[in-house]
C-alpha cells in the first residue's frame, strides 16, 4: 500500500509541475501575481510529494518487500540496513527518483530563499523553467524506469547483493554528485529567465553566485567519493581512469567552475554576462549528458549498468530538448544582451577570462575525448577507445598556463591594474618558485619533465596564496577581517595545488611490484621491505576467502617496534557468485603503501600472485580535492553586501 | 562576426553533436561490439614449434597459397571443448587447411585433450607465453580467424563456433575467397 502510495504521489508531482511551467509564466507575461504565486505554492507542494515518494521505495527497502520488483532486483536481507536503505538510488530507477528528488528539492529551495530577495516575475519564471525539466524527467520515471511496479509473485529472496557496492562512500556518492547535477539547473533557469527577460546585472549574478557554489561543491564531493572508492576497493590501485562515467561528472565540474568564476567578473564588472549564459546553460546540459551516458550504456563502461537503448532514446530526447531550447532561446536573446563595461588589458577580469578559456578548452578536450568513440561509430570508422596517454598529452599543457594564471589572478586588481604594482607582489613568490624548480632538480627526487609540469606550477600556485594573505591581511591581527569569500577561494586554490602535486607524484612517482609470493617470501619496494608471513584460505561470515598477513618495515630500519602489518584478503561470496580484492592498504606520511592478493598458483597451493604499490604524496591529491570543496563550502557563509577581494 | 551569428553557433553544434549521437542509438548497433583491427590486414610473422609429438609446426609461410582456418583453442578452456565437433564438421566439408593453435597451454595436457575430443586440426602450434595470441589481436579462446590465399586475415570470430555459424559465415566465405 505504501509503495502505492509513493507511485501516487509521484504521478501528482508530475500534473503538478505541469501546472508549476505554465501558470506562473503566463502570470509573470500578464503581470498577474495571484498566477505568479502559484509557482511557489507548486514548488513546495512537488517537493513535498517527491519526498512521500522516496521515503515510500526506501521504506520498501528497509522491509525488504520483495512484492516491489525494483527491491526483488537490487536487495537482500542479508544487506546491512545502511546498504538496504542506500539500495534505493544505487540503481537505474531508483537514482533517477532521486534525480527527481534533488530537482524538486532546488527548487523548493529556489522558491523560499527568492521570495524576498528576487522579484516576483523573475523567481515565477525561474520555477517554471524548473518545472519543465521537472515534468520531462518525472514523466521519463513514470513511464519508462518506473521503480513502483509490483511483482505477481514475491519471490522469496532478492538478487542484489553486490559486495562490491556495499560501501560507505559508495553509499552516499550518488546523493552528493546528483545535488551537483541537479543543483546547476538553478543556474540553468536562471539563465532562462534572463534571457527571457533580456537582463542580467551584477544583483542577478550575486544571488546565483551561493547557488552554483552549493551545487560545485556536492559534485566535488561527489566526484572525490567516487574516486577514493575505486582507489581503495577496486584494487586497480589507481583513482582516475579517465572513464567515460568519470568524465561525464568531470565536464560538469569544470564548466561550472569556469562559471563560478564569471559569475565573479559579472558580479564585479558587469562583463561576460552572454558568456556566463552559455556556460550555465553548458553546465547543467553537461549534467544531463552524464545521465544520458551512465544510463543509456552508448559507451561501454563498468558503470552503464542499465544497457537499455530505448531509455538513452528517452534520455537523449529529454537532453535534446532541454539543451536545444535553451540554446534556441539563446541564439534569439542573447544578442540582446549588451555588455556595457570595458575590459581593460592588465586587469583580474582579463586574467579570469583566460583562465575562462583554459577551462574551456579542457572540459570540450575531455567531451572529445569521451565522445570520440561516439562519432568514430557514427561515421562507421570503426571501434575505437580513448585512453589515459591523450589526457596527459592535452591536459598537462592546458595546466600549466593554468596554473600560472591562477596564481596571477589574486595579485591583480579589478579594472585597470598596474604591472608594476603586481610585479613587486609576485617578486618573492617567483622566487620561491624558481628556488623549489632548482632544489627539485637538484635533489636525488625524481624530476622528469612530467613531474616538474605538476610541482612548479603547484609551488606557484601556493607561494603566491600565501603572499596574497600576507599582503591582504596586513598583519597576523588583520586575518580576523578577511571574508569567508577570501578564505574560500584561498582555501579552494591551495587544494588545487594540492591536488596536482598528488596527483603528478603518485602516478609519476610510483613504484609497482607485481610477483609471485610463498610463506616466508620478501620483496622490497620504495625503501619498505615486505616479509609474507602466512597465506592461507578460510571462511568468513558469508564468503570464502584467502587471506595473506605481510609484516612490513622500513629497510633498514632495526628492532620490533618498526614493524606494521599488512592483510590484503581475496574474497569469493557465494550467494551472489562475485569475488572481490580487499586490497590492503597502510598510509606512511603522505605516501600509501597498497599490497593486492591475486590469485593462488594452480600447480603450488602456497603460492600466491602479490601485487605491491607504493604511490607518494597520494594522501595530498584526496585531501586536496576535499579542501577544494572545502573552500566552496567556507565561501557559502560569506555575508551578504561584505564583498571586498576574493574569488 | 555579428552577434545574431555567434549566437547561432552553440545551437548550430549542438545539433550536429545530437545527430552524431542518435545515429549509433537508432540504427541498433551495439555498442559493446568490438571490431577486429585485423581485418584486411597480412597475418602477423611468427613461426611456433608443433605440440603433438612428431607433429608439424606452423609458421605464417605455412598460411600463404592456400585458404585456411585458424583456431586458437586450449586445453583449460571449456568453451573450446565444445566447438571442437564442430571443426571437425568444417574439416570435413571444406579443402580449406583447418590450423590449431594452442593457447597458453601444457603440450601433454593439449595432446591428450585433442586425443579425447578429436583432433580436426592439419597442423597444431604452441603459443605457450600467449605471444602470437597478443599479435593476431586474440582476447581469449576460443576464436578463430579465416585467411586468404595472400595470408590477409578476412574474418575474426570470437567464441566457440555453431553449426549456424558454419553455414551462415564461414562455409560461404570460404566458398566466396576461392573464386
Amino acid at each position: 500500500m505504501i509503495i502505492e502510495l509513493g507511485h501516487f504521489a509521484l504521478v501528482l508531482a508530475f500534473f503538478l509541475s505541469l501546472l508549476q511551467a505554465s501558470v506562473p509564466l503566463v502570470g509573470a507575461a500578464r503581470g498577474r501575481a495571484s498566477w505568479m504565486n502559484i509557482g511557489r505554492q507548486a514548488a513546495w507542494s512537488s517537493f513535498g510529494l517527491c519526498t512521500i515518494a522516496v521515503l515510500a521505495l526506501m521504506h520498501a527497502y528497509a522491509l525488504s518487500d520483495f512484492s516491489v520488483r525494483n527491491v526483488v532486483e537490487n536487495s537482500h536481507t542479508l544487506k546491512p540496513l545502511l546498504y538496504k536503505l542506500a539500495g534505493t538510488w544505487g540503481n537505474h530507477e531508483g537514482s533517477m527518483l532521486l534525480w527527481v528528488w534533488m530537482l524538486s528539492l532546488w527548487s523548493a529551495m529556489i522558491a523560499q530563499a527568492g521570495e524576498k530577495r528576487l522579484p516576483q516575475t523573475f523567481q515565477a519564471r525561474v520555477l517554471s523553467f524548473q518545472a519543465m525539466v521537472m515534468a520531462g524527467f518525472s514523466l521519463f520515471v513514470l513511464a519508462a524506469s518506473n521503480p513502483f511496479l509490483r511483482l505477481d509473485q514475491a519471490p522469496v529472496e532478492g538478487l542484489g547483493l553486490n559486495p562490491v557496492l556495499q560501501d560507505p562512500a559508495l553509499a552516499i556518492h550518488p546523493p552528493f554528485l546528483y545535488a551537483g547535477y541537479v543543483g546547476f539547473s538553478v543556474a540553468f533557469c536562471f539563465a532562462m529567465a534572463a534571457l527571457l527577460e533580456k537582463k542580467i546585472d551584477a544583483a542577478w549574478a550575486a544571488f546565483l553566485r551561493p547557488w552554483v557554489l552549493a551545487a560545485w561543491s556536492a559534485l566535488t564531493v561527489g566526484i572525490l567519493l567516487g574516486s577514493a572508492w575505486a582507489y581503495y576497493e577496486l584494487g586497480w590501485g589507481g583513482f582516475w581512469f579517465w572513464d567515460p562515467v568519470e568524465n561525464a561528472a568531470l565536464m560538469p565540474w569544470l564548466s561550472g567552475t569556469a562559471l563560478l568564476h564569471c559569475l565573479s567578473v559579472l558580479e564585479k564588472r558587469g562583463a561576460m554576462k552572454n558568456w556566463t549564459i552559455f556556460l550555465a546553460i553548458l553546465s547543467f546540459s553537461l549534467s544531463l549528458l552524464g545521465a544520458f551516458l551512465v544510463r543509456s550504456g552508448v559507451l561501454t563502461s563498468v558503470h552503464a549498468f542499465a544497457l537499455d537503448p530505448e531509455r538513452g532514446v528517452i534520455l537523449l530526447g529529454l537532453l535534446a530538448a532541454t539543451t536545444g531550447g535553451a540554446l534556441f532561446l539563446y541564439a534569439l536573446r542573447a544578442p540582446a544582451i549588451r555588455t556595457v563595461a570595458q575590459f581593460q588589458p592588465f586587469s583580474r577580469e582579463t586574467v579570469l577570462l583566460l583562465n575562462n578559456v583554459f577551462l574551456f578548452a579542457a572540459c570540450a578536450t575531455v567531451f572529445m575525448g569521451t565522445l570520440y568513440p561516439l562519432f568514430m561509430s557514427a561515421l562507421d570508422l570503426g571501434s575505437v577507445s580513448v585512453g589515459t596517454p591523450y589526457y596527459t598529452a592535452t591536459m598537462v599543457p592546458m595546466m600549466v598556463p593554468f596554473a600560472l594564471l591562477m596564481g596571477l589572478a589574486p595579485a591583480m586588481s579589478w579594472r585597470a591594474g598596474r604591472p608594476e604594482k603586481t610585479l613587486r607582489r609576485l617578486a618573492a613568490p617567483a622566487l620561491l618558485t624558481f628556488a623549489a624548480a632548482v632544489v627539485l632538480v637538484a635533489s636525488p627526487l625524481p624530476s622528469t619533465p612530467l613531474i616538474m609540469a605538476g610541482m612548479v606550477p603547484a609551488v606557484w600556485i601556493l607561494a603566491t596564496l600565501a603572499q596574497d594573505v600576507l599582503r591582504m591581511a596586513g598583519s597576523l591581527r588583520g586575518m580576523r577581517y578577511l571574508t569567508a569569500r577570501y578564505y574560500g577561494m584561498v582555501v579552494a586554490h591551495a587544494g588545487f595545488a594540492f591536488l596536482i602535486m598528488g596527483a603528478v607524484a603518485a602516478t609519476q612517482a610510483d613504484s609497482e611490484d607485481i610477483r609471485w609470493m610463498a610463506r616466508g617470501d620478501r620483496a622490497q619496494i620504495a625503501g619498505y621491505e615486505f616479509v609474507l608471513l602466512s597465506a592461507a584460505t578460510d571462511l568468513g561470515p558469508n564468503f570464502n576467502r584467502d587471506k595473506a598477513v605481510f609484516s612490513v618495515r622500513k629497510a633498514g630500519a632495526a628492532g620490533d617496534d618498526h614493524y606494521f602489518f599488512l592483510t590484503p584478503e581475496k574474497r569469493w561470496y557465494p550467494e551472489s557468485e562475485k569475488a572481490t580484492s580487499e586490497a590492503a592498504l597502510s598510509l606512511r606520511g603522505l605516501d600509501m603503501l597498497y599490497v593486492v592478493l591475486g590469485d593462488q598458483d594452480e600447480k603450488d597451493a602456497a603460492r600466491f600472485v602479490v601485487r605491491i604499490y607504493h604511490h607518494p604524496l597520494i594522501a595530498l591529491l584526496f585531501a586536496g580535492a576535499g579542501m577544494i570543496a572545502l573552500g566552496g563550502v567556507i565561501s557559502l557563509f560569506t555575508r551578504r553586501r561584505k564583498t571586498q577581494g576574493g574569488l | 562576426m555579428k552577434p545574431q551569428l555567434m549566437a547561432m553557433i552553440p545551437l548550430v553544434l549542438f545539433v550536429a553533436l545530437l545527430a552524431m549521437v542518435a545515429a549509433p542509438l537508432l540504427r541498433g548497433t551495439d555498442p559493446a561490439k568490438l571490431e577486429s583491427a585485423m581485418i584486411g590486414r597480412a597475418v602477423p610473422a611468427f613461426t611456433a614449434a608443433g605440440v603433438l609429438p612428431n607433429g608439424a609446426g606452423l609458421s605464417r609461410d605455412d598460411l600463404l597459397g592456400h585458404v585456411s582456418v585458424v583456431n586458437f583453442f586450449a586445453s583449460w578452456c571449456v568453451p573450446c571443448q565444445a566447438e571442437q565437433p564442430v571443426l571437425a564438421r568444417l574439416a570435413a566439408k571444406t579443402d580449406a587447411a583447418v590450423y590449431g593453435i594452442n593457447y597458453k597451454d601444457r603440450p601433454d595436457a593439449a595432446a591428450a585433450w585433442l586425443e579425447k575430443h578429436g583432433n580436426p586440426f592439419r597442423a597444431v602450434a604452441g603459443d605457450r607465453d600467449g605471444r602470437i595470441a597478443i599479435e593476431w589481436g586474440v582476447y581469449g579462446v576460443p576464436e578463430t580467424f579465416v585467411v586468404d590465399q595472400q595470408g590477409i586475415i578476412r574474418l575474426r570470430h570470437v567464441g566457440p563456433l555453431t553449426d549456424a555459424d558454419l553455414e551462415n559465415t564461414i562455409l560461404p566465405l570460404l566458398e566466396g575467397i576461392r573464386k
